[in-house]
């Protein structure tokens, strides 16, 4: 409305007959209203949440992944070392429905192999003439699941005589969507690890300093501050180059996961030591230390729950640091050997140029981490516009 | 002013000095020293080691004394210039570092800019446009930069200029250059493959960047400053530029703080991929053959890099924004 027209049009006075009661006005509230007033922060915090869409399809997706690391044995078509001398580089097979212009169903064609004289090249084609259709939850190779069942069930493979590569084979003739399958357990749980080993570095430190302040906060403060001004790649090297070649490889995992945690822990310390400069100022802390709390009670009790949704927050967003810091130690050789394997492990193989001229699928390990990075990414986003709810 | 200065020079003695030790003690962490892998090196080879020859290198590099005496006399040499001696090359720690620590602030310094350029104009994009299909298309593409390792996009990118271009981008100059003095040529050659790195390494910073500026510039757009310059009738451009984003934009350069150090990773893992005559691969060797002095050595000069190139930063920002150089004496 122009200001010339709210000029013009004159309001009539009204005033309202009707009685005049304020509590009958606080108690009129809807059923949604009231549901939304009596509602818990927790589930403020989830329904902000869920309007965060690509949070929720990430989260899924999350969830998805870490529930396959539970079943990798069953979801790949192959076992971890099961090596196939005859497709040694073999390229992606694709899956075909239809057989000249019939559908037959899923299926995959037989692979003909040929050593070119001239240069050693393998050379792989598609054999026309052999038909080989995908059968699901069928006997493969033998596994021992999680070492109490000995089983040979797997989701898909091809019918007897035939191969599945859906990804290619390695220089050994290894399914590479296989190792995948199973590098995700390795990959995915040294995030977790590691970002609970510094969550609660975190937690213990920022805690400490942020509660006491003065020198133990200064003091912390410095620590951190020259922690964080190492560059972290070149600090992560140093580390795992001294870790002893006679470790065995589980145990040189866990010593990884510790290094990574080790310089991770920085950024969520000051968050907590920052919140909780704030938060010790309120009443209910003076109340809680007047009626004699221990100072560890007053952190744990008091001041944690409070600022715990937004540290969830920050480090769903620091998990994808962890494993893009694996990726990376594993890559140079310095991180986790085979025959452990990860993500990280099998990028170490496609470490040449000739690699991606000649056998590209070998990068493909790549598209997970790619894609569990992103999802942790959103995720974290969306938790931390639902860590506060009020706003 | 220069008593800000003096402060924050002040301050950055005891971080260095706490630095140097984290790294000794990191270089001394591993069981054994270089002369003993030297020994077994020359044994399996068959050869014969005259003892008399070792326990004079060990007792000319000090191998025999206490650890805090070697680390007295580690740091002591630094301060006068001494950084100890490369078994490896046999040669003095400087002389090995130079140029290629020259190369890497090249590298870094210009990844900093790189970054600057691309993430300037898309934060404000995103931030002005907020929840639009360009900030959430922007956004995306950017965290596919960062979710990407480093490395392998480095392979790629090598493999496709390969195939399309046919030249080798592996290196930082042309084979003809290396080990030239400095020219006009070979620096323009420098500049025809760094673009390579830069944007490899670029893309990892950028997102962040990106992300943390449109969160500034969403909080200065929300000020009661800005509403009432829209509401005074300045165009919306002019609003933005005016005042917000000169706000935005000490986070800039407060913001190196964050980035060098992700930057000095990163070229660390891109030069051992393409390559590049900066400090990573030697330092990956040195660590490995337990080459103590060299790897020690690089380790304090890429720490002193970050720690020289945030106070630059805390010193720029102090000139441009006199709120920080009057709390911090306030404080005091």
């Amino acid at each position: 409305m122009s200001p010339r027209a709210r000029k013009s049009a004159k309001l009539a006075h009204f005033v309202s007959s009707e009685p005049f009661s304020p509590q009958v006005i606080d108690h009129d509230v809807s059923p949604e209203q009231q549901k939304f007033y009596l509602a818990s922060q927790w589930k403020l915090m989830w329904w902000k949440f869920t309007r965060h869409r690509l949070a929720v399809i990430s989260g899924v997706f999350l969830l998805l992944t870490y529930f396959s690391i539970l079943i990798s044995e069953f979801l790949a078509p192959y076992a971890l070392q099961s090596r196939n001398v005859d497709f040694i580089f073999a390229p992606p097979q694709s899956v075909h429905l239809f057989h000249d212009g019939s559908f037959v169903g899923p299926f995959v064609y037989g692979t003909n192999y040929k050593l070119n004289m001239d240069n050693l090249q393998r050379v792989y084609s598609e054999d026309k003439s052999k038909l080989y259709p995908l059968n699901f939850f069928c006997r493969g190779d033998e596994y021992d699941f999680w070492g109490i069942a000995r089983s040979d069930l797997h989701l898909v493979c091809a019918e007897q005589g035939g191969t599945l590569f859906l990804l290619g084979t390695d220089r050994l003739g290894r399914d590479v969507l296989s190792r995948i399958i199973y590098g995700a357990r390795i990959s995915l749980t040294i995030g977790l690890i590691g970002i609970a080993i510094s969550f609660s570095l975190a937690l213990v430190i920022g805690g400490l300093a942020g509660y006491y302040g003065g020198y133990v906060d200064l003091f912390t403060q410095r620590v951190i501050e020259v922690i964080q001004s190492f560059p972290q790649i070149p600090l992560w090297m140093a580390l795992s180059a001294v870790l002893p070649v006679t470790w065995s490889p589980l145990l040189i995992y866990f010593a990884i996961t510790v290094i990574l945690a080790m310089l991770d822990w920085t950024g969520l310390a000051r968050a907590v030591r920052s919140k909780i400069l704030s938060l010790r100022e309120d009443e209910y802390v003076l109340a809680a230390q007047l009626m004699g709390a221990r100072p560890k009670r007053i952190i744990a009790r008091h001041l944690l729950p409070g600022l715990m949704s937004h540290l969830i927050a920050s480090a769903t967003l620091s998990i994808p640091t962890i494993i893009l810091g694996e990726t990376a130690l594993s890559f140079l050789g310095l991180g986790l050997r085979p025959p452990i394997t990860s993500w990280g492990v099998l990028l170490n193989e496609a470490q040449n140029i000739s690699v991606v001229a000649l056998y590209p699928w070998l990068i493909l390990p790549v598209v997970p981490v790619v894609l569990v990075i992103i999802a942790f990414n959103f995720l974290g986003d969306g938790l931390r516009d639902a860590a506060d709810p009020y706003k | 002013m220069i008593g800000y200065i003096f402060r924050r020079i002040l301050i950055m003695i005891p971080t260095l000095l706490a630095i140097s030790m984290i790294v000794f003690v990191i270089i001394e962490l591993p069981p054994g020293d270089y002369l003993e892998s030297y020994v077994a090196e020359l044994q399996s080879q068959g050869e014969s080691v005259d003892p008399q020859h070792i326990e004079f290198l060990r007792e000319r590099y000090g191998f025999d004394q206490p650890p805090l005496q070697r680390y007295l006399s580690w740091v002591g040499g630094m301060l006068q210039g001494d950084f100890g001696y490369s078994f490896e090359y046999k040669l003095p720690v400087s002389e090995v570092v130079g140029d290629r620590l020259f190369l890497t602030i090249l590298i870094s310094v210009a990844t900093i800019i790189f970054t600057w350029l691309i993430a300037f104009p898309i934060g404000i994009y995103s931030a002005t446009h907020q929840y639009s299909w360009g900030d959430y298309g922007l956004t995306f593409i950017g965290l596919l930069g960062l979710a990407t390792p480093n490395f392998l996009l480095a392979l790629i990118l090598l493999y496709l200029a390969n195939v399309y271009f046919g030249t080798s981008i592996g290196g930082l100059m042309d084979v003809e250059y290396i080990d030239q003095p400095w020219s006009m040529d070979k620096a323009i050659s420098v500049l025809e493959h760094l673009w390579i790195p830069v944007v490899v390494i670029g893309t990892s910073g950028t997102a962040a960047m990106i992300r943390r500026l449109r969160a500034n510039l969403l909080d200065e757009l929300q000020k009661q400053y800005v509403i009432t310059a829209r509401a005074k009738g300045l165009p919306p451009f002019r609003a933005l530029v005016k005042y917000p984003l000169r706000a935005a934009l000490n986070f800039f350069i407060s913001d190196i703080g964050n980035l060098l150090p992700s930057i000095i990773s990163g070229a660390e893992l891109v030069a051992v991929v393409l390559s590049l005559p900066t400090t990573g691969p030697i330092l990956i060797a040195a660590l490995q053959s337990q080459d103590m002095y060299l790897a020690g050595s690089f380790l304090m000069f890429l720490a002193t890099l970050t720690v020289v190139g945030v106070l630059i930063s805390d010193l720029l920002l102090a000139w441009l924004d006199p709120r920080i150089r009057l709390a911090g004496s306030a404080a005091r």
